[in-house]
């Protein structure tokens, strides 16, 4: 099977014009989610309350022991039926991604609060500065500075994980490659051009993440 | 956790006000281990105390349960007159909670030996943070104040630098600034010179002897130099298991001491140093 430019140069804006725009879209609001609320339930496993604590630590084990494809169907599928609540599969898939790996960086965000030394609590006590307020002053700038490249990998993995939202009928790049694909009998190049295009972001961004790795020196 | 009932306020005790530091029978175990035994102990307003002893002994248990960082498992704290580690509740007293903390900790400062300066903030951040978040002061007035604490630390050309980018020795600096940043009437010192480079130590100490000879501070503090025991207080406590085994001005305890584990402590000082 040949390569045929043509082809692929009359699919190709399309590709990267809509397709990316989904994906982009995905990524960002899915890691948006994902850190907000992984940073809610880092917290939430700090609570001096066992009524929390348990509860949230159901919550993340429930999150990472079933599969992103099956939290997808239930919510896109089951929840409109069962709850009453219906979303757009892109709003669906942005939400899901969000809570999957909200469940990771609530982890990612504990170890990097576990590594703020005893000592910045401590001088924080002998300020008498606020629990709040060591919280937002001392220790979570340090924590959240600490685990930003292990975030940045995160970013990474939810971009990487976005053509799953295509089996609940969001058209990313690579969905969208898929169908020109159909359409025109031709798979070989849309399919590549979605390869290369996932290859040629996720490259740079790991680039950049290790360099912000050895710039904080973890 | 296991709390020995509190002794009911002692009627031997000198009358309130005398006493900036009252320990009334304190006792502090961790786990099975014993640290303070039923200690008691007092230090008058801007007295300046020194407390020697072997590691173990109990001497930054001391400064950690002023400082609030520990509670006490038996006995009570009383400072300036008011129990401190104790308030009142239920017809007695009753184990101090977090709000009654925040306010009798207010006339307390320490300084740490390793610093724990905040390495996300710059070194004028570090000084005001508190003083704007606890204190309530303005920004302005924080900084003014600030200003005047790095000059006499001899900093201030260090002011927007973070602390990483500081040597040891301006960090402590930094962390005594700090500390006084927050008008406490009792400066704690845990062995602030203990993780500097041997070449740094002897600014700091100098900067704490100024310090201790112009301000109105009561001073508590836990060192093994003992030159500058010597230097900084006028008087010494030397404990041991988590007792006091002896007390007196510093010409007693380090030109003539009265107990033999006194000699023996300082004996092993001198020959280890």
């Amino acid at each position: 099977m040949d390569w045929d430019w043509d082809y692929a140069l009359s699919i190709a804006p399309e590709m990267l014009t809509t397709g990316l725009k989904v994906t982009l879209q995905a990524t960002f609001a899915g890691a948006l989610v994902a850190f907000a609320l992984g940073l809610v339930l880092a917290l939430g496993l700090r609570a001096p309350w066992s009524g929390i604590r348990g509860p949230v630590r159901l919550i993340i084990e429930f999150v990472r022991s079933t599969p992103l494809v099956a939290q997808l169907f239930f919510v896109y599928y089951v929840f409109p039926s069962a709850l009453g609540i219906s979303m757009s599969a892109l709003a669906t898939g942005i939400v899901v991604l969000g809570v999957h790996y909200a469940a990771y960086t609530a982890e990612v965000y504990r170890s990097g609060i576990d590594s703020v030394p005893k000592g910045q609590w401590e001088a924080a006590v002998a300020l008498n500065l606020s629990r709040p307020r060591t919280w937002t002053s001392v220790v979570l700038p340090q924590a959240v500075r600490r685990v930003l490249p292990m975030l940045g990998n995160y970013l990474i993995a939810i971009f990487k994980e976005t053509p799953q939202l295509t089996l609940i009928t969001v058209v990313d790049i690579l969905g969208l490659g898929r169908q020109l694909g159909s359409e025109n009998f031709r798979y070989l190049e849309p399919i590549t051009i979605a390869g290369l295009f996932f290859l040629l972001v996720a490259i740079p961004a790991s680039l950049v993440v290790r360099r912000l790795e050895h710039r904080l020196g973890t | 956790m296991e709390r020995e009932p509190v002794p009911a306020p002692a009627d031997a005790a000198p009358a309130a006000g005398d006493w900036m530091i009252r320990f009334d029978q304190v006792v502090k175990r961790f786990g099975d281990l014993t640290v303070l035994d039923h200690l008691d102990f007092h230090v008058r307003a801007k007295e300046r105390v020194t407390l020697i002893g072997p590691s173990g002994s109990g001497k930054t248990t001391i400064l950690r349960l002023l400082m609030t960082l520990e509670r006490v498992t038996g006995g009570l704290i009383e400072v300036d007159g008011r129990p401190f580690s104790h308030m009142p509740g239920r017809g007695g007293l009753v184990p101090a909670n977090e709000k009654h903390l925040r306010v009798a900790r207010r006339k307390i400062g320490m300084v740490f030996q390793q610093f724990n300066l905040f390495p996300n903030m710059d070194v004028m951040r570090n000084i005001t943070e508190a003083p704007v978040r606890s204190l309530g002061r303005s920004r302005e007035e924080a900084e003014t104040r600030g200003a005047e604490l790095l000059e006499m630390v001899g900093l201030a050309d260090k002011a927007h630098e973070h602390p990483a980018r500081l040597s040891g020795g301006q960090q402590q600096r930094v962390a005594i600034a700090r500390a006084l940043a927050m008008e406490p009437e009792i400066l704690l010192l845990d062995e602030v010179t203990s993780a500097l480079d041997p070449e740094l130590v002897a600014g700091v100490q100098c900067l704490l002897r100024d310090i201790a000879q112009e301000s109105q501070l009561t001073i508590l503090c836990v060192t093994h130099e003992m030159h500058f025991a010597r230097d900084i207080s006028d008087r010494v406590l030397m404990f041991d298991r988590g007792r006091i085994v002896e007390d007196g001005p510093p010409e007693q305890i380090f030109g003539e001491p009265r107990e033999q584990r006194t000699r023996d402590f300082l004996q092993a000082v001198i020959e280890a140093g």
